[in-house]
């Protein structure tokens, strides 16, 4: 798999990272490096196998139905670069 | 995925162009908010109308190394939902991220299920109507999946002239996305098909059902075709948030369709919005700039594992559904199948009737509950709960009439006190001396009376014995209502002399 240099703007648009034609230059020869590394893995053949998702059995943990945490509406906007009445504020978007 | 058709075009159905006939076919994705005192995956309130970022954990918040951990609860409710639906319960289910961006998905990407949903297939039987011939149609509607997804936060625009205040407290809160296959094909099923959903969630407990907050939302898809033929190219409104306006956005959609395909133009597959001011929808994104939400399993989460014993237990405790209930109603209570699916369709309502019928003849109870509870909340606009008659005072009055106490017709009124004055039926009746009068002597010195005043009229009966309605009117009149209308009947004719 390798990628050019329309899907690495593509990529950084889908995640809204400013890139310059420059760096996605470079940025398409990175990816193809780290993507041909990583390519290695097909070599073993995995066709049966389940996927791993955990090195040691175990479940999947739960919480009960109870209300912990809450409250603290200054406390999660308190990095925001701007913030209001304790609502986030972001430069206008409506799609 | 291949789709199968499973219905056969109806004539009844069409929308008629000016090429002839078309079909539309419809799927929905409906997402219900699981009722749940916390959030999916974290321990936030899930309170409606809470002060902005109140409801808001700093895993909500998406903050630097916070950690999901899941909510029992919520799969519980997700496992009962798809009880309901008769649908396949998936003992594994993965959770997936799907990354999109927007100011108010502060993770960047949605907690959701992708391949492996938590429930699969099933189907929900759906009545559509009262037709004009006030018969209803059932269809068979079936589901796709179900599966488990955090909400997003809220943006408004209207706060700012440059800027969007966005509140969190909905981000993360639980939701159930319901995917139906294509099996809808009107406007008028589509609506019969959520309100259903509805009804079931609201039975189980799963789901609130409550549009004005939010709690249920549909994204529709719609395609045209010649009836019979291959399927069309479908266009999704999003995010539709009533079942009225779902119905709307569905006709204006297949009309701009129609109209598109019948002026030799293609339809692009396309992600649309529905504006209920104008009555039309419009595009929002096309396929090229449709979303690549690059879905892969969430590394925080493992694999939902649980045994079929955890859903048996689940289902053991399941209430007992509308379907089941209306069958019930009919065969057990020998209501019409009608006044069945008319107590069903509201919970509250069913709940409401069964407390009435206990102990009572079940269709005399559906009678009263159908037409003078319910036309009476109908026409002062009031919702079941703030019925001013209770079940026991309803039943009461049934009780009184089945006694002899009262006559139907003065039911009606004593209704009427309860309703507007409140008490005790029976007290009532005493203190307003609505009793009715089974006393033969008085109810025959009122017919000799009405006899003695009106010669002439009962000269007439004599030979017209259907005349004889009017001296049972009189007498009626005469007591205020109060005579047993069955002893005057017998009187009036004895008196008068006819069989």
């Amino acid at each position: 798999m390798s990628v050019d240099l329309a899907t690495v703007k593509r990529v950084a648009h889908l995640a809204r990272i400013a890139v310059t034609e420059e760096d996605a230059l470079r940025m398409t020869g990175e990816l193809n490096a780290i993507l041909g590394f990583v390519e290695q893995l097909d070599e073993v053949d995995v066709s049966g196998v389940e996927p791993m998702t955990s090195v040691i059995p175990m479940e999947m943990r739960k919480r009960e139905d109870v209300v912990t945490d809450g409250g603290k509406a200054a406390d999660v906007v308190a990095n925001a670069p701007a913030s209001a009445e304790n609502f986030f504020l972001v430069p206008k978007v409506v799609e | 995925m291949s789709i199968i058709d499973t219905r056969t075009p109806d004539p009844k159905r069409l929308i008629s162009g000016a090429t002839g006939d078309w079909e539309v076919i419809v799927g929905l994705e409906v997402h219900a908010q699981v009722s749940s005192n916390s959030k999916l995956f974290s321990g936030a309130s899930t309170d409606f109308g809470s002060a902005p970022n109140d409801n808001v954990s700093l895993v909500d918040a998406a903050m630097p190394g916070m950690l999901p951990v899941i909510n029992e609860e919520c799969v519980k409710q997700a496992i009962r939902t798809g009880l309901g639906l008769k649908a396949q319960i998936n003992l594994k289910s993965v959770f997936d991220r799907k990354n999109y961006f927007y100011p108010d998905l502060p993770q960047g990407y949605q907690i959701s299920q992708f391949k492996q949903p938590i429930v699969g297939e099933g189907k929900v039987i759906v009545s559509v109507g009262p037709d004009r011939q006030g018969q209803f149609e059932d269809i068979e509607v079936g589901i796709e999946r179900l599966h488990l997804e955090q909400d997003a936060g809220k943006s408004m625009h209207d706060q700012h002239p440059t800027m969007s205040y966005v509140d969190l407290n909905r981000s993360g809160v639980a939701l159930m996305e319901i995917v139906s296959k294509p099996d809808i094909r009107s406007a008028d099923e589509a609506k019969a098909y959520v309100t259903k959903l509805r009804t079931i969630m609201r039975y189980l407990g799963t789901c609130d059902g409550n549009m004005d907050e939010g709690s249920l939302r549909a994204d529709v898809n719609v395609s045209v075709r010649k009836p019979g033929g291959a399927f069309g190219t479908r266009c999704e409104i999003k995010n539709v948030n009533s079942i009225r306006f779902i119905g709307q956005a569905i006709e204006a959609e297949a009309q701009r369709q129609i109209a598109i395909l019948e002026d030799g133009g293609r339809i692009d597959q396309e992600t649309r919005l529905f504006d209920p001011a104008k009555g039309e929808t419009r595009s929002m994104r096309s396929k090229e700039e449709a979303h690549d939400y690059r879905y892969f399993p969430d590394p925080d989460l493992l694999p939902l594992e649980f045994d079929q014993a955890y859903v048996d237990a689940l289902a053991k405790h399941l209430p007992e559904l509308p379907d089941q209930k209306k069958e019930r109603f009919v065969s057990a209570m020998g209501l019409s199948a009608y006044d069945a699916s008319v107590l069903v369709a509201e919970k509250a309502v069913a709940d409401f009737f069964e407390q009435v019928a206990a102990g009572r003849d079940g269709k005399m109870a559906a009678n009263w509950v159908i037409n003078d509870l319910l036309g009476a909340l109908n026409k002062s606009g009031k919702a079941l709960e703030e019925t001013p008659v209770s079940a026991d005072q309803l039943g009461a009055i049934i009780d009184l009439i089945r006694e002899g106490t009262i006559s139907g017709k003065i039911a009606k009124d004593l209704f009427e006190i309860v309703w507007t004055e409140g008490g005790d039926p029976r007290e009532l009746v005493e203190s307003r001396g609505l009793k009715q009068v089974t006393d033969t002597g008085a109810i025959e010195k009122a017919v000799d009376e009405v006899i003695a005043a009106n010669p002439d009229k009962a000269e007439q009966a004599r030979a017209k014995p259907t005349m004889a309605g009017w001296f049972v009117g009189q007498v009626m009149k005469a007591t205020g209502g109060k005579a047993n209308p069955q002893a005057v009947n017998d009187l009036v004719k004895a008196k008068l002399g006819i069989e």
